[in-house]
């Protein structure tokens, strides 16, 4: 498929007048924006996730709360988290939909070390690729937020996919279509950005959240899954790490130690057959006697002509 | 080493020596016994197989080289955590086997000083305290048990990363490549020096026998310790030897020469 962006018009020849589509430019990044606030957590978006994605009804955990079970899951991707908190002496019921980050700078891809088993599109969907998922699970320490899950049975690692089947077809993703109350939204990065900072906005105006804001962590270069939290100060109340971050270990030791790992491996193997060229081998004592006459250099192989 | 452990290690031993045979020829010495071999190329095969499948993963361009050798990716991965596991295992047999040996000693020290004369072939002669085994061969083996130690230890904890913290897996995966290029350092060194650097080496692994020479050459006090004789009185000896031999030699072309000569004068 052509890349829209791509074909689209900025100048024409000989053309009277403005030219149409000129100084617009498609953006390509998209952004999934979930407002906590106005979540009433009905879990219509988990039942749409798991119905999209064909997955099989499978057992839940009740551990005294709403939650559906602990954490996500290979085939349960999407789940409502319920946190029950306290504000002003009064409880305060927290609601956050719990998926996959779509991270700018994604910790499971930096870990991954199969060719290919994770891909981050230009839109800024990460998609696992299963045939190519080696079973190592190194993506799951790798991640921030704890969502790649592991298959026991294909031994392959799933997660969210921001519904990049139904995205590339130019629909929304399953949760977003299935929320009633409206706090999922679904378009452009810059987009949502705005209809969330504008919301955090009202929230700290006109609702008495002094700390409302915008959640879309530097520490990952941002997500492309963002939140409205009624205190930005405090993500850790919803579940969410304040400063998330990708390992060093796979970052650093991966992409400048182990390449120097492979030279010394190479320069090690090419040292010892210097070696041999240069000192020749160590023989059992006595070898047979040098040759003791004249300086070697000449004597070696006559290279020496005579002039 | 506890008793146990000394007993088996004897009992395996003879188990060993009356299925495979070992011929010792004159002029040569027993030094590696059946059990002692087929330990070493377990571990060898092993290491091997573990190094292989475990630098499919460990390096993003040999992925697509090595990783189709083993079925692919998804394969390489599964088979990696039980490669090494067997040579966990078949290390901890060699261990108990060579661990008397290997013990560091005053004369490993004085050997590591003299590492440059010893790389550079100008001690001809291993100095005459060096033993079944020299400094270099311990070292290797200590840091064959240091990271076999490490091996096994972060990797268990990568293998089941679904019970362990995250940041212990992480730390495990750079401890456990680190381990992996030591093992590699001196693996490199450790194939040299048995083959290209050292004639006459390779086939004490193979056959289990070493020529005399070989041994006065390289261990000096563990041919005192087999042959009751003196190293160097040994060295001396086979030098004169081969002095006289070529002094016979060449009396030996004399005469044929002189005896042919009319011969080839005839017109």
């Amino acid at each position: 498929m052509a890349n829209p962006r791509t074909f689209q018009i900025q100048e024409i020849s000989a053309h009277p007048g403005p030219v149409p589509g000129q100084g617009t430019r498609r953006e390509e990044e998209v952004c999934k924006y979930i407002d906590v606030t106005t979540c009433i957590g009905c879990k219509a978006c988990e039942v749409a996730c798991v119905e999209w994605n064909d997955h099989p009804f499978r057992e839940t955990t009740f551990d005294d709360t709403y939650q559906t079970m602990p954490s996500t899951e290979w085939n349960y991707w999407n789940l409502i988290r319920f946190a029950e908190d306290e504000r002003d002496g009064n409880l305060m019921w927290l609601m956050r939909k719990d998926q996959c980050m779509h991270c700018e700078d994604p910790g499971c891809l930096r870990a991954c070390p199969a060719d290919g088993a994770i891909i981050k599109y230009e839109n800024g969907i990460v998609d696992f690729q299963q045939e190519n998922c080696i079973g190592c699970g190194y993506c799951i320490s790798g991640c921030p937020f704890d969502i790649p899950k592991f298959n026991e049975k294909t031994k392959k690692v799933y997660k969210c996919t921001l519904c990049s089947d139904r995205v590339g077809q130019g629909l929304e993703p399953a949760c977003i279509k299935a929320c009633p109350t409206g706090c999922l939204h679904f378009g452009t990065k810059s987009d949502m950005v705005q209809i969330a900072s504008s919301r955090a906005k009202q929230l700290r105006e006109q609702s008495g959240f002094a700390n409302a804001g915008v959640y879309d962590p530097a520490s990952i270069k941002g997500t492309h899954v963002i939140y409205v939290l009624h205190d930005i100060k405090s993500p850790e109340r919803y579940g969410l790490p304040a400063n998330p971050i990708i390992p060093p270990s796979y970052t650093v030791w991966k992409w400048l130690a182990k390449p120097t790992g492979l030279a010394m491996a190479i320069l090690g193997i090419g040292a010892v057959f210097f070696h041999s060229v240069f000192y020749g081998p160590k023989l059992p004592q006595p070898e047979p006697p040098e040759i003791e006459t004249g300086p070697r250099e000449e004597i070696d192989a006559g290279r020496k002509e005579a002039p | 080493m506890s008793a146990p452990a000394k007993g088996f290690d004897e009992k395996a031993r003879g188990e060993f020596a009356r299925i495979g045979t070992t011929r010792v020829r004159r002029g040569e010495l027993l030094r590696h016994p059946v059990y002692t071999r087929f330990l070493h190329w377990s571990v060898a095969i092993f290491f091997i197989l573990s190094l292989a499948t475990g630098f499919a993963i460990y390096s993003p361009w040999l992925f697509r080289w090595i990783a189709p050798l083993f079925g692919g990716g998804a394969r390489t991965r599964a088979l990696h955590p039980w490669f090494g596991l067997v040579f966990e295992v078949f290390f901890l047999f060699q261990f108990i086997n060579w661990v008397t040996p290997m013990l560091w000693t005053s004369a490993d020290r004085r050997w590591l000083k003299r590492l440059k004369q010893y790389a550079t072939n100008e001690d001809r002669l291993e100095s005459e305290e060096v033993g079944f085994f020299n400094g270099g061969q311990k070292l290797y083996f200590w840091a064959i048990v240091l990271s076999g130690l490490l091996f096994l230890i972060t990797g268990l904890l990568i293998w089941f990363d679904n019970v362990v913290e995250r940041w212990i897996v992480a730390i495990s995966y750079v401890v456990h490549d680190l381990s992996g290029l030591l093992m590699l350092a001196g693996f490199i060194i450790h194939i040299y020096e048995g083959t290209a650097h050292q004639p006459g080496t390779f086939r004490s692994m193979m056959s289990g026998t070493v020529t005399d020479r070989w041994a006065w050459t390289h261990h000096p006090a563990w041919y005192r310790a087999v042959t009751g004789r003196d190293p160097r009185e040994a060295y001396e000896r086979e030098k004169r030897r081969q002095a006289e031999r070529e002094r016979a030699m060449k009396s030996w072309e004399r005469e044929q020469d002189s005896r042919e000569l009319p011969d080839d004068r005839v017109p």
